[in-house]
């Protein structure tokens, strides 16, 4: 069974994770009550998509 | 015709799959619009459209056909009775799908699957929204109608009062003509030296 040869200092997994990371949701305003909101999706604080009402709120 | 659905199927067999699509039709049909998962709601939006392009046609082997899908004899009737005549006049697109974000818990991306409005009823839809909006400012409203209102009273008030009073209005009308004349004869004589009285009032 293949095994790691040496053990991996604490610096090279650490500058590995360093790239990870998260990235910005996209927003975009609502049409209606101007607050943020997911793209193509009904607005969560209006309850509305396209000005037409889908949620009840 | 829609593509065919490609990779795996819902709830993992072609059985499974049959009837969560059943269930969801008839759910779709009996309450005009449900909440579901948005693979869910695109697997489901071709399916019960053709379900109602077999209710238009209306004849016994398309009920036959729908009755074979939807099991509850209820639904059907309402579908054939009720959905399709108000579809009469659109070519298909009669099932609306509006994504609404994640789900807590899991964070299954959501959508609301409906019908379509029916193109007669479209503008009393967009009635009954505009009216959900006007309730959304209903104090401003609530102000205004009342300021009307006072406004209106006010006016009638004084409608009364004018018809009431028209008689003494006339007499004072007269009393005030007769003040008028005897006010000019007095100011005959003050006018002839207004300089007199400008100096007055300044100090």
């Amino acid at each position: 069974m293949a095994v790691p040869k040496r053990k991996m200092s604490r610096s090279n997994p650490r500058s590995r994770r360093s790239q990870w990371k998260a990235n910005p949701v996209a927003l975009t305003k609502c049409d209606r009550c101007g607050s943020a909101k997911l793209p193509h999706t009904a607005c969560q604080t209006c309850g509305t998509y396209n000005k037409r009402a889908v949620l009840d709120v | 015709m829609p593509t065919p659905t490609k990779g795996a199927r819902l709830g993992g067999s072609p059985a499974h799959q049959r009837l969560m699509l059943a269930n969801l039709a008839t759910a779709l049909f009996e309450n005009g619009r449900i909440t579901t998962t948005e693979a869910k709601a695109r697997r489901l939006r071709p399916f019960a459209e053709r379900l109602v392009t077999k209710a238009k046609r209306g004849d016994l082997h398309a009920r036959r056909q729908v009755a074979a899908v939807i099991r509850n004899k209820a639904v059907v009737h309402e579908l054939f009775t009720e959905i399709a005549p108000g579809y009469a006049g659109r070519a298909g697109g009669y099932v609306r799908i509006t994504k609404i974000g994640p789900r807590k818990g899991d964070n299954a991306p959501m959508a609301v699957i409906e019908m379509v409005e029916p193109l007669a009823e479209q503008t009393v839809a967009e009635a009954t929204a505009a009216t959900k909006r006007a309730a959304k400012d209903r104090d401003e409203n609530a102000a205004e109608k009342s300021t009307e209102a006072a406004l209106d009273a006010a006016v009638a008030e004084v409608a009364e009062l004018a018809e009431e009073n028209q008689d003494e209005i006339l007499a004072e009308a007269e009393a005030d003509t007769a003040e008028i004349d005897a006010e000019a004869a007095d100011s005959d004589t003050p006018a002839g030296d207004p300089s007199d009285e400008e100096p007055d009032t300044k100090k």
